[in-house]
């Protein structure tokens, strides 16, 4: 526990150090917010189903949530808080029972109340989406809990399966909208209607929407969290292309945009720009993984996977890369920092991560003629995604070419990406994956051989039992031994997948813009209502 | 005194001087009647040398990354500076010549040797054929070169084969119609009515005697096809779908990093760029020059 307030106190520390400044200033109400979402469109604008971005920084402003990361704190894993809860329960039954009172008063952008049976409506089509609808998360929610009601208007109670340190990092995640009991019941809406409409009871209500180029919003008047939000209006305009957003920002026709740009937009914007940029950075929930095609040859063989975990120079590519790509820390695969994570001498025992690049690689040459695969040719499949898809992939062509292998690039528009993954049709593919809160103990699901996302992955019973009794451990410092030897046995022993490097989140935005805290995730704290503007005109 | 008969070894050996001489005058000619094609010639042989001799000439692996020298202007140790990734600019270009020229050259021979054939025998065989064949290549022309490309590299993918066969296939229309309209002028002349009269075989009298007589306008054609496929290859690269990194490829090194570093490290797009512009400026002087020493009606002015 010592360790986990350790860390958590230092995140905190660390967020503070990142932020500009604001203590001395009050916040002003008005304007308007113009902020670019790097995206075409949201696929569509229900939380419960979506896992990008692109659907969150649209959405988030006009849906509460039951408990979320601190908005003034958001750096840390372990400080969350209510947002239509009135306080953090404290968990009975051993620890597997959470009693939630839910606000009063809090009305629906239809002026229809909000009572604990929609917040437990919402959380029961996330955790268990009846037949036909999507719930992106449902899968990690229904290893967790086990039945989720609302004995009365102000109640809601979640009874977990067994007691664990992975529930409330999983309950504030920032896609759990809570949506209305009587449209999710409603036989004719259903919960496929807030894939075309939104209707939360967020800082902000819904007022427009073109799509693929803007969505806006207006102060909600009814908003529970007092004096909140600051803004009179938000406008989100979507830019999926760097260049027209970077333009954007030094134009001043848009303000900020949340999601992170490379090192050189930030440094030119800076440049042209001096104190008129205000720039926040963090370390990024984000880490380009490798997976292995287990199922086709050589791949199948642990060896020639170790092998090229091993050839890769990790230590060595960090500093260099994250000047040119939106990477920066070496790690294991848990967040670097969280309490679970590898530390680096701990990381250095592991294939790919030994501080000897030399060293590594005859092992790696070694590993491959035992395997009867030197020199082998295959094919990285990729995203045709710059920042850092494409540099994290040149880079890793470059390192395997120095044990001899013959590495092409197939690098696919998302669509055919993901869907060359599902099918099979890979070897190699860098498969980068966010998360939001940080959540170790959910974070690693998708190293499992089960996961949807471990898509060439193989049976593995000693991988799961190993997860499973470390999800189930409550002592910090045994679960961080158990996670420890689970990444040794993923990313070395078996070598299913590997971590490369982690992500580091820059954003850069106009210096007016004030309020807004920088988190590890682009995911969370996206509500927009502690956001205020420091000066008389705004951007339009 | 008696003389020998000449020998036919010393004719052939004759023979093959004067059309070596022969050869030689005419490209002497060429270059003197043609100053501003002769430009192009030259700028084209740079290319072609580039391409051919890259591992010669190339100072550096050009798919090395160097963190050490990460964005470099020219100097003496990188001529045409370096990339965000430290790859030798000028190493890139030699390797991206031979990228352009295999993608141009084949792409450009292929698609105007399959419409030579498809252009010639429409107009040859004419009726129902001919009918059925220009409409189809109709529906082909309908659509522009880098859109149909693109739709081809959609549907096959990425790659330096699929983005030959996807720029090749535009190109076959475009052949075919302009052989086809001399085809048509040379298939009523005399000489071919006398060949069917002969009872020469239909493959006999459209190679033998309808294509050499199409050649001038082919040869133009070629010239400018190759010009269009580096560009189309330049085009779809810098979008995405031709080449992908880290093959070194002129338009891929327009792509991302040439965009990103436009105003800080502006030599990583102004190389590629200029290497595109001079050497399809080079191919269109050449096909300008080619038309005009071939069209009887140009040659005299």
């Amino acid at each position: 526990m010592k360790t986990t307030l350790l860390v958590a106190g230092l995140a905190v520390a660390g967020a503070l150090s990142a932020v500009p400044a604001q203590a001395n200033e009050t916040p002003k109400h008005g304007g308007t917010l113009t902020y670019l979402i790097p995206a075409d469109a949201p696929p569509s604008f229900d939380g419960h189903r979506e896992e990008t971005y692109a659907t969150v920084h649209a959405t988030a402003p006009f849906y509460s949530v039951l408990i979320r990361v601190n908005p003034e704190n958001p750096a840390s894993p372990t400080d969350f808080v209510c947002d239509l809860c009135t306080a953090m329960p404290k968990p009975t039954d051993g620890g597997k029972t959470y009693t939630f009172k839910i606000r009063q008063g809090v009305k629906f952008a239809d002026g229809s109340p909000l009572t604990a049976y929609d917040v437990a409506a919402s959380w029961n089509e996330i955790t268990f989406p009846p037949q036909g609808v999507l719930s992106a998360r449902g899968t990690d929610y229904r290893d967790l809990i086990a039945k989720i009601e609302a004995p009365d208007a102000n109640t809601v109670v979640f009874h977990l399966k067994f007691a664990t340190a992975a529930f409330l990092p999983a309950l504030a995640d920032p896609f759990a909208y809570i949506y209305e009991k009587k449209i999710l019941d409603d036989p004719t809406k259903g919960p496929h209607w807030y894939e075309k409409n939104i209707l939360g009871s967020g800082p902000f209500v819904f007022s427009g929407y073109q799509i693929g180029q803007k969505i806006t919003g207006d102060r909600n008047p009814n908003y529970y969290h007092k004096g909140l939000p600051y803004l009179d209006h938000i406008v989100g305009i979507f830019a999926p292309k760097q260049a027209t957003r970077v333009d954007a920002i030094r134009s001043d026709r848009a303000a900020i945009e949340f999601r992170g740009l490379p090192p050189s937009a930030r440094d030119q914007l800076k440049q042209e720009l001096g104190n008129k940029i205000t720039v926040q950075e963090s370390p990024w929930n984000c880490g380009s993984d490798l997976f292995f095609n287990e199922k086709k040859k050589p791949f199948d063989d642990p060896r020639v996977r170790r092998a090229l975990s091993l050839a890769i120079n990790r230590w060595g590519g960090a500093p260099a890369l994250s000047k040119i790509a939106i990477v920066k820390t070496v790690g294991g695969i848990t967040f670097p920092g969280s309490p679970l994570a590898a530390t680096k001498s701990e990381l250095q025992q592991m294939a790919g991560f030994w501080p000897d690049i030399n060293k590594s690689r005859a092992e790696a040459r070694k590993l491959l003629k035992e395997a009867g695969a030197e020199g082998i040719s295959f094919e990285l499949l990729n995203r045709d995604v710059d920042q850092p898809y494409k540099y994290v992939g040149i880079w890793l062509v470059d390192q395997w070419s120095k044990i001899g292998l013959h590495v092409t690039q197939r690098i696919l528009p998302t669509g055919p990406w993901f869907a060359a993954m599902r099918s099979g049709n890979f070897s190699v593919v860098h498969y980068p994956i966010c998360h939001a809160v940080v959540n170790p103990l959910l974070d690693v699901q998708p190293y499992l051989p089960a996961s949807a996302e471990n898509m060439g992955g193989t049976p593995d019973a000693q991988e799961m039992d190993m997860y499973n009794k470390m999800l189930h451990e409550t002592d910090p410092t045994k679960q961080h031994a158990e996670m420890v030897a689970f990444e040794k046995y993923v990313m070395d022993t078996k070598a299913h997948a590997t971590q490369i490097i982690w992500w580091n989140r820059i954003v850069p935005y106009r210096s007016y813009v004030k309020g807004w805290k920088i988190s590890p995730s682009h995911y969370i704290n996206q509500d927009l209502s502690n956001i205020w503007l420091d000066q008389a005109t705004v951007s339009q | 005194m008696t003389l020998a008969a000449p020998t036919p070894t010393g004719n052939a050996v004759v023979a093959s001087g004067y059309a070596a001489r022969r050869a030689l005058g005419s490209v002497l000619s060429f270059f003197r009647r043609q100053p501003v094609g002769s430009i192009g010639v030259v700028l084209m042989l740079i290319v072609a040398f580039a391409g051919i001799f890259a591992n010669v000439l190339a100072p550096y692996n050009p798919t090395a990354n160097d963190f050490a020298a990460m964005t470099q202007p020219p100097s003496w140790a990188h001529w045409l500076g370096t990339d965000q990734l430290g790859r030798d600019l000028l190493s890139r270009i030699l390797f991206g010549a031979r990228t352009a020229l295999v993608v141009g050259v084949t792409s450009a021979v292929v698609g105007g040797a399959s419409g030579l054939v498809l252009g010639v025998g429409s107009a040859y065989f004419g009726g129902r054929i001919d009918l059925v064949l220009q409409r189809l290549l109709d529906i082909v022309m309908s659509f522009p070169l880098i859109i149909m490309a693109l739709a081809v590299v959609s549907i096959f993918g990425t790659g330096v084969h699929n983005v030959i066969f996807a720029i090749t296939i535009p190109l076959i229309p475009r052949c075919a119609r302009v052989v086809r309209s001399s085809a048509l002028a040379i298939r009523e002349v005399p000489y071919i009515d006398a060949a069917r009269a002969l009872g020469y075989s239909h493959r006999r009298i459209i190679l033998r005697h309808m294509v050499p007589n199409v050649v001038a306008p082919f040869l133009i054609m070629l010239t400018s096809f190759v010009g269009q496929a580096i560009l189309a290859e330049a085009a779809l690269s810098y979008l995405g779908l031709g080449v992908q990194e880290p093959v070194p490829a002129w338009g891929l090194m327009l792509q991302g990093g040439a965009e990103e570093y436009a105003t800080t490290a502006p030599w990583i797009a102004i190389f590629p760029g200029l290497a595109i512009m001079l050497t399809v400026f080079g191919i269109n002087l050449f096909g300008d020059a080619l038309r005009d020493v071939l069209d009887p009606k140009l040659r005299d002015r």
